[in-house]
């Protein structure tokens, strides 16, 4: 907690004299643009769009789809990653078919879903529920292979049922590992739905973002940049804290994919 | 046990086989409509005639080079920006927390400013890539730099070594795992960001030729489209993960 909230004042040189160099050179050129605003203009647009209340609605739509599309794609990822972890052949059966669909670029989809969906939240659902189902299978797989062997042995002398064996010794004893892919698929969720916003949905963040810089709005548009920027920095510092008041060192493993 | 191995992945290739008649089969029966799911048969004839015309394997080398041009562009600068800050204490206390700050940040969210910008051009979409590609190799560089083991760099003050030559002949070689899992995760997002660009920009390429695809509901197009892009990516990642095994060929002999 106290080694989140201690800022290094070295660190915020450069931030800050960056804002004022801007404002600056804005202000001595007299700048007339369609694509950049002083930080002054910026700040002033991006307050009175949070007062109206647009800019709320647009995140709290942002963050709908992405937290129900990562539902989705991080349960089913999950759920195979857990079978693939547990059963072997199973593993080895599925293994061509997830390298071979794992690579497709999530925004290649995102015809297909428009294709069948047509605007609207279930496109977006589908898009990020593609994206995060990967990490979470590879992560959540990986996380059962790490468990301790004995602890496997154990359930086995003490004949559980397969049920049991998932709930009682496999989730407990990965779930440190696996709330790390979920803290990566948060990230990805939120990068996963502002891309297909930018791209094609009409609603959103993203989608306010493109309005207001189709508009010829630059201060409104990097309003809505700085406040995607801020979005994605405090929901990752959110599950960073979680991560540590849930699980302290246990999660202290690096994710890799 | 190496025919053992052999056999699963024989018995992998038949389930994805079997994956894909399924799929013909769903098809076939017109479970789902034709006007969304083509069966393999019309996407991979839809491939053919468009690689054998010419137009679709133009728009494929087109996306191909923009992925890769953005992503040397951000490998170079991530490296080299990297190796300035990681090798230095100073600059890592300065820049580092804006680093941080800027990594949540969605690469395709500066897309309308670049779009403002640049306009809908082919810069734009070279830009976007590049400066999305260059975080995950920033940082990965940076990290990697600054885990550099302290005793090397003991070793090389004892040694007289010029700066230059430290990071040449230490701090590159042990932190190249890091940049080159950096550089894996940039491929990744160059090919999407290549996409969105060409998707917005409609710029020649495939991510243009799936979005208008879709628009007419020419779903073979779409679909032939959608796995030359898959294709690409595995591609891409194979290559590179043969790069980084040889690579880092000395790490199995330790």
């Amino acid at each position: 907690m106290n080694a989140l909230l201690r800022i290094d004042p070295r660190g915020l040189v450069l931030p800050v004299g960056l804002l004022v160099l801007a404002e600056v050179f804005a202000r001595a050129t007299n700048l007339q643009s369609d694509a950049l605003a002083p930080p002054s203009d910026i700040f002033v647009s991006g307050i009175a769009a949070l007062a109206d209340g647009s800019m709320l609605y647009a995140t709290w739509q942002t963050l709908a789809n992405a937290g129900f599309g990562l539902a989705i794609g991080f349960s089913i990822g999950m759920a195979l990653g857990i079978l693939m972890g547990l059963f072997a052949p199973l593993n080895r059966l599925l293994e061509v078919t997830v390298e071979v669909l794992r690579p497709i670029p999530s925004v290649a989809l995102i015809p297909i879903a428009l294709l069948v969906y047509g605007f609207g939240h279930r496109l977006e659902f589908s898009i990020v529920a593609f994206a995060t189902m990967w990490p979470a299978l590879i992560l959540t797989r990986s996380a059962i292979a790490g468990i301790e062997p004995r602890l496997i042995e154990v359930s086995r002398a003490l004949q559980l049922s397969l049920s049991a064996r998932i709930f009682k010794i496999v989730i407990p004893a990965a779930l440190p590992r696996i709330f790390v892919a979920l803290r990566l698929g948060v990230g990805i969720s939120l990068i996963v739905a502002v891309t297909v916003e930018v791209t094609t949905n009409p609603m959103g963040v993203g989608y306010k973002m493109m309005e207001a810089s189709q508009a010829l709005r630059p201060g409104l548009a990097l309003a809505y940049l700085v406040w995607v920027g801020i979005l994605g920095w405090a929901v990752n510092g959110l599950m960073l804290l979680i991560q540590k008041h849930l699980f302290g060192p246990a999660a202290n493993i690096e994710a890799r994919l | 046990m190496k025919i053992d191995r052999l056999l699963w992945t024989g018995a992998s290739l038949l389930f994805f086989a079997a994956l894909i008649w399924f799929w013909q089969f769903v098809s076939d029966n017109r479970w789902v409509s034709p006007v969304f799911l083509p069966g393999p048969d019309r996407a991979w004839n839809a491939m053919m005639r468009g690689l054998q015309t010419g137009d679709l394997g133009l728009r494929w080398i087109a996306t191909i080079e923009r992925m890769i041009y953005g992503w040397l562009l951000a490998s170079l600068a991530g490296i080299f920006l990297g190796a300035v800050i990681g090798s230095s204490e100073m600059a890592r206390a300065y820049i580092g927390p804006s680093l941080e700050l800027m990594r949540p940040l969605p690469a395709s969210a500066v897309v309308p400013l670049a779009i403002a910008l640049l306009g809908l051009s082919e810069s734009m979409v070279l830009g976007v890539i590049a400066f999305g590609a260059l975080w995950p190799m920033l940082l990965a560089t940076v990290h990697g730099f600054s885990a550099v083991e302290p005793r090397l760099y003991e070793v090389s003050r004892a040694l007289g070594l010029s700066r230059s030559a430290v990071i040449f002949k230490i701090s590159l070689p042990s932190s190249m795992p890091d940049i080159l899992a950096g550089m894996r995760l940039s491929l990744t997002v160059a090919l999407i960001l290549a996409v969105v660009g060409e998707m917005l920009a409609s710029r020649e390429g495939l991510g243009s030729h799936i979005m208008l695809a879709a628009r007419a509901f020419r779903s073979a197009d779409l679909f032939a489209g959608v796995i030359l892009l898959g294709v690409t990516g595995l591609v891409s990642a194979l290559l590179l993960g043969w790069f980084e095994s040889w690579m880092l060929r000395w790490r199995e002999s330790r």
